[in-house]
């Protein structure tokens, strides 16, 4: 049967949209981030900061509309080519050797997973408080430092944080490069320099948000 | 001359319809000078002086250039040596009392026929909607009638090596067939003939592609290191490029042909 195609029905199309959501999103975490090092500037700083963020009225929802829309296509995408790929060997193999692929690479679905149900915990956390744990007391946003000094303080909470960004890590360890080959953006000349500043960028991400709940939970920040 | 003795496990399976198993069986005086294939030969020879239904395997050339002689061979397609058919492995890649796992290429896309030969006529298919150039007949042109630059001629060459053996789905986690698309595209996108068509073939490439029911890309590029001809994996780039720019300038939808 003959049937038309459009360029999101084809797999190379599907990937592109993750590829391209993803970035967005490596965006955000990158920026989200820098915002939060700022615990380290000590209360007025960060508490300004997060009253600022909230001044931006129509911007701030613009920006959230903008990442839960790439959040939404990343996830659907995935969960078709997923899938789709899974179908594509009904049968698998009895041995099966891979010489060239990283761990990384091999659990995306997996990691993806983890960091949708962690993003989920973390809204609940600190966006949308009420689901919050153990002697925590969620204040408003303007008090977001005594939110995160609270937050961090019980030691679970901080474990489940500092495992779920080596997951972002190893997500973007791969994704952070693979997305240049999957644009089409891949040259000989110049992959080499490209994969180690995006998985430099990975690294980056990973260490700095372990920063924050680990210095809090050792008494770094009070 | 050394000789070695192997276990084969091999995967038999008398069509589409039969769920197959492996059968373990003895193979006795391999000569290490011979090739996997002759080592399979040997064992038929046994199996039908017993009265047991010869491993059936494809294979054409024997030289490494017609791309049919594929089998897994201990989780590799191809086996063990880089940049080598199953034909052209030499039997000194192995040692005496060494058990080998052998098994046929597994995809939905590469139904199993028996054993070890299965229908890569999805690859044909993907040929056949856009793997071509359009050639006025007559005369022959004279020659370097059309100027191509070395380093063009060159990677149209890279791309043009690939056999089609379906190593690349073989070792993909995905089944993914980008890298043979890639190449089979590439090599006419590159080069000056192959313009007129570039984006019709493109496009009609990716979706039969699409049709035949591969995976998905997600740059493992085991491909790259099973390929026999050692096909660059910078080939899917330029088809994922190539795909995006197509898509752009198409006026026409882009339809997926029976299968
Ligand atoms: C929240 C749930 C998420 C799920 C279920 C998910 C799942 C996936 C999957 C399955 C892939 C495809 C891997 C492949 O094809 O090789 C992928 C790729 C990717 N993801 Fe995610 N992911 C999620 C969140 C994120 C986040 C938060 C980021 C960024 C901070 C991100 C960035 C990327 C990037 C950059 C790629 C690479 C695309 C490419 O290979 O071209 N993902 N994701
Ligand atoms: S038989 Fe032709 S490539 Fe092996």
């Amino acid at each position: 049967m003959n049937q038309a195609l459009t360029f999101i029905d084809t797999t190379i199309g599907k990937k592109i949209v993750m590829a391209l959501t993803g970035v967005v999103m490596f965006g955000f975490v990158l920026g989200h981030m820098a915002g939060n090092l700022q615990v380290f500037l000590g209360p007025d700083a960060y508490n300004a900061y997060a009253v600022g963020i909230h001044k931006l009225g129509p911007l701030l929802w613009l920006a959230r509309g903008v990442l839960l829309l790439s959040l939404a296509m990343h996830i659907a995408t995935a969960m078709q080519l997923v899938a789709q790929s899974a179908a594509a060997r009904p049968v698998a193999y009895k041995v099966k050797k891979n010489n060239k692929t990283t761990f990384a690479a091999l659990t995306m679905k997996y990691s993806g997973m983890w960091l949708l149900g962690v993003l989920l915990y973390h809204l609940a956390h600190f966006t949308f408080p009420g689901i919050a744990m153990g002697d925590y007391q969620h204040q408003h946003f303007s008090a977001v430092y005594t939110n995160v000094i609270n937050g961090f303080s019980v030691p679970w909470v901080t474990a489940l944080y500092i495992i779920s960004m080596c997951f972002l890590g190893m997500h973007l360890f791969h994704g952070s490069y693979s997305l240049f080959q999957t644009v089409g953006l891949n040259n000989p000349l110049r992959n080499g320099t490209v994969k180690f500043i995006a998985q430099s960028f990975a690294l980056l991400v990973t260490i700095g948000n372990i920063l924050i709940p680990l210095s809090v939970l050792l008494g770094l920040v009070k | 001359m050394s000789t070695i003795n192997l276990v084969l496990h091999v995967w038999r399976q008398t069509g589409s319809d039969d769920k197959g198993s492996f059968e373990t069986y003895q193979a006795k005086d391999v000569s290490e000078h011979s090739s996997f294939l002759e080592m399979l030969d040997q064992v038929n020879e046994t199996l039908v002086a017993d009265g047991t239904m010869p491993i059936a395997f494809d294979h054409d050339c024997r030289e490494g250039i017609c791309g049919s002689c594929g089998m897994v061979i201990n989780g590799t397609p191809h086996g063990p040596q880089k940049a080598t058919t199953t034909c052209q492995l030499h039997m000194r890649q192995f040692k005496d009392g060494d058990e080998v796992w052998i098994e046929p290429w597994r995809a939905n896309a590469f139904p199993v026929v028996r054993d070890l030969v299965v229908d890569r006529g999805s690859f044909d298919r993907i040929i056949g909607a856009g793997g071509f150039v359009t050639a006025r007949t007559g005369s022959a042109q004279d020659a370097n009638a059309l100027p191509i630059a070395k380093g063009i001629a060159d990677q149209a060459m890279d791309a043009a090596a690939c056999i089609g053996c379906g190593a690349c789905v073989a070792a993909c986690p995905n089944a993914s067939a980008m890298l043979f698309t890639a190449a089979k595209a590439g090599h006419l996108n590159l080069l000056p003939q192959g313009q007129p068509e570039k984006e019709s073939r493109t496009r009609n490439m990716v979706a039969q592609m699409e049709a035949e029911g591969f995976g998905h890309c997600t740059n493992h590029y085991e491909c790259m290191d099973a390929c026999p001809k050692g096909i660059d994996v910078e080939f899917i780039a330029k088809l994922n490029r190539d795909f995006v720019a197509a898509t752009v300038t198409a006026r026409a939808p882009l339809n997926t042909r029976a299968k």
